[in-house]
């Protein structure tokens, strides 16, 4: 279990000071696949870079199963990091690059050597052993860092953004394969990514960053359903906002009156005071309907075709901006519309989340 | 032979002439003059004899006509390469912590250090050689300060010892020593530092296992781009030893100058020719195997 209390980061110092980190606590459970997400410079790997102990917390402390890791260094510490560049070691062979860590703990050789084997079967690299790092591809070396930070059994295992530079098709293939060795391992593991999907995939519970600070915690459907505030609801799948009022509260549910007039519901949690608020919508969430029918009413500015879907752009007539709708491509859908069509926008029985600004 | 090839032999053209001229013409003449008797003034007279040869390593003793090893040829053998080596070791202790911390500063200051390391090895040789001699001659400034400070009664005797040279010669080549290890250095991939920390490897364990590893070829390079001019060294045991402390490049002008024996002065160059040619066979060797390995 790794228990992170307001934990502050600031590089430089004086006018050129970056907080990086700001009062971040959170509490990573064993055996759990737990995900840093964030966009670019929010703080992800700073704070993953905090636990493997590359660099030190300005404030607050980071405690592995109850030991105050402050002052140890990255040596010291049960924790192994598979590397964005994987860092493998060019002048040693995949077998001698797995049981490095193994031989700097001063295990006897044949057990790092059965180690090592057993490594390299699971990350099914095995007839690989004898090479040289240089001779591999990208997807081989990722495995051979995997296997290389899991051979002396670290407590937890890190993960700094380690399917970034592989093609869709085998990140695809690696997400599923880093699920299956979390749980065939059972060592805990942190991952950082900026890939909403691929954290909604691989993760038992996921904390959204943004500039320096955690936005909100929780399990894949939590985070997706009900967004904290309107940076979780942007940065995690596609949302269409809408300015409503709220006029009512009983639980969970809250009874918006919408620009247009029509009463929705949608979920609230915390604060139900009436006044004005943020629906979130997402686009899958909300259908095409004649104008009559609609809860919101515009003008379709574009159809776009994806594949599996195909995406409405709806210019509403009742306040500024795009609503976006999305369909799947079914044989059986409904009527085709077209560019310039006026057309209505039915809500579901929930329409979406409602945020306080 | 067609255009391309014929234009690129063109090119190829003035080095081949210089390199024939300007080096394989002398060391012919040095050669043959190894075989020759000496003239009476120096110079040679044309007659056959291996007598030089026999010279650089025995003696014949002049009344008992007693059959020796050249005793003094030797010692100068031996004190060339023990304090070649040396300097290459000295020269390795203090360099490669240098270009380390060279290599890991800002990009932009690296240029800057690099300068200053190259700026004295661009002044001249003989004013920082008595540069050296200034500093631990027994009025110099080091002995100056140790009386001053009490921490010695009497000057110690540091000119004209070895450790004079090894200090004087690592002093003049330690930049050959620093260049070549901070092009390794800087290519090196710092990340991979991390990577064995994160391993359980201590500092010095990264030092050993990833560091080192990774630019010996820089190391190796500096190390014969050291020993090989220490071992012909003439300047710096001229001053620095006064006469006493003779190295290869010595006994070879003498040879040439006041014991106006030519032949003799001939085989020993081609002696020092050949350990040169060894050390570069024993370098080639472990870069090469070195190359072999990592593909």
């Amino acid at each position: 279990m790794i228990d992170i209390r307001e934990v502050t980061k600031v590089f430089g110092a004086g006018s050129d000071a970056f907080r990086a980190l700001d009062r971040v606590s959170v509490t990573i459970r064993q055996n759990e696949f737990f995900t840093l997400l964030g966009p670019s410079g929010c703080g992800k790997t700073t704070l993953l870079r905090m636990i493997a102990g590359f660099e030190g917390p300005t404030e607050g402390t980071i405690l592995l199963d109850g030991d105050d890791l402050a002052g140890k260094p990255p040596y010291e510490r049960p924790v192994n990091t598979v590397f964005q560049s994987y860092a493998l070691f060019p002048h040693m062979s995949v077998a001698e690059n797995v049981g490095f860590g193994l031989r700097m703990l001063g295990r006897p050789k044949d057990e790092i050597a059965a180690t090592v084997r057993e490594m390299l079967a699971l990350v099914r690299m095995s007839e690989l052993a004898e090479r040289q790092t240089a001779q591999i591809s990208g997807g081989q070396q990722q495995r051979v860092a995997l296997a290389r930070a899991l051979a002396p059994r670290p407590k937890v295992l890190l993960l700094d953004e380690p399917l970034s530079a592989l093609d869709f098709k085998l990140r695809k293939e690696m997400q599923l394969e880093l699920k299956r060795l979390q749980n065939e391992t059972g060592i805990t593991f942190v991952f950082v990514t900026h890939d909403q999907e691929e954290a909604l995939t691989m993760s038992d519970r996921i904390a959204v960053m943004n500039a320096g600070r955690i936005r909100q915690i929780g399990v894949p459907r939590e985070i997706y359903d009900h967004p904290a505030d309107r940076f979780v609801a942007d940065f995690i799948g596609d949302t269409n906002f809408l300015s409503a009022e709220l006029t009512a509260r009983t639980g969970d549910t809250a009874t918006l009156r919408l620009p247009s007039g029509r009463t929705v519901e949608a979920r609230a949690q915390g604060d139900g005071t009436p006044g004005k608020v943020t629906l979130a919508v997402r686009p899958e969430h909300a259908e095409l309907a004649p104008p009559e029918e609609g809860a919101l009413t515009g003008t379709l500015t574009e159809v776009v075709y994806s594949g599996t879907d195909t995406h409405y752009h709806v210019a509403l007539d009742q306040e500024a901006g795009l609503f976006v709708l999305r369909r799947q491509n079914r044989p059986d859908a409904g009527p085709a519309h077209q560019r310039g069509d006026r057309v209505g926008i039915r809500l579901g029985a929930v329409a979406g989340q409602v945020l306080r600004d | 032979m067609d255009a391309t090839t014929r234009s690129r032999a063109l090119l190829l053209a003035p080095a081949l002439f210089i390199l024939t001229v300007a080096a394989s013409g002398p060391l012919l003449i040095v050669f043959v003059y190894s075989f020759l008797t000496p003239g009476d003034y120096g110079g040679v007279v044309w007659d056959f004899s291996t007598q030089a040869w026999f010279n650089v390593i025995a003696e014949r003793d002049f009344f008992t006509e007693e059959l020796g090893w050249a005793d003094a040829h030797l010692a100068v053998f031996w004190r060339s390469i023990k304090l070649s080596l040396l300097t290459a070791l000295l020269s390795f202790l203090v360099g490669f912590p240098t270009a380390y911390f060279i290599a890991t500063r800002p990009r932009r200051s690296r240029d800057m250090w690099m300068l200053l390391i190259m700026i004295p090895f661009w002044t001249n040789l003989l004013i920082r050689t008595f540069a050296i001699m200034e500093l631990i001659r027994n009025e110099g400034t080091i002995n100056t300060v140790l009386i001053a400070m009490g921490l010695v009664t009497a000057p110690v005797q540091m000119l004209y010892t070895e450790f004079s040279l090894l200090v004087g010669m690592t002093y003049v080549y330690l930049p050959l020593m620093i260049l070549p290890i901070y092009a390794s250095m800087e290519r090196f991939d710092f990340r991979l530092v991390e990577a064995g920390y994160d391993l359980y490897a201590s500092r010095w364990q990264v030092l050993r296992r990833i560091i080192f590893p990774l630019v010996k070829p820089g190391v190796i390079a500096g190390s014969i781009l050291v020993f090989v001019p220490c071992l012909g060294a003439y300047v710096t045991p001229r001053v620095l030893g006064g006469g006493k402390q003779i190295m290869l490049g010595n006994l070879i002008e003498l040879q040439f100058g006041q014991l106006r024996n030519w032949p003799l002065g001939a085989a020993l160059s081609l002696t020092l020719l050949v350990i040169v040619m060894v050390a570069l066979l024993i370098y080639v060797r472990a870069a090469g195997g070195e190359e072999a390995r990592h593909g």
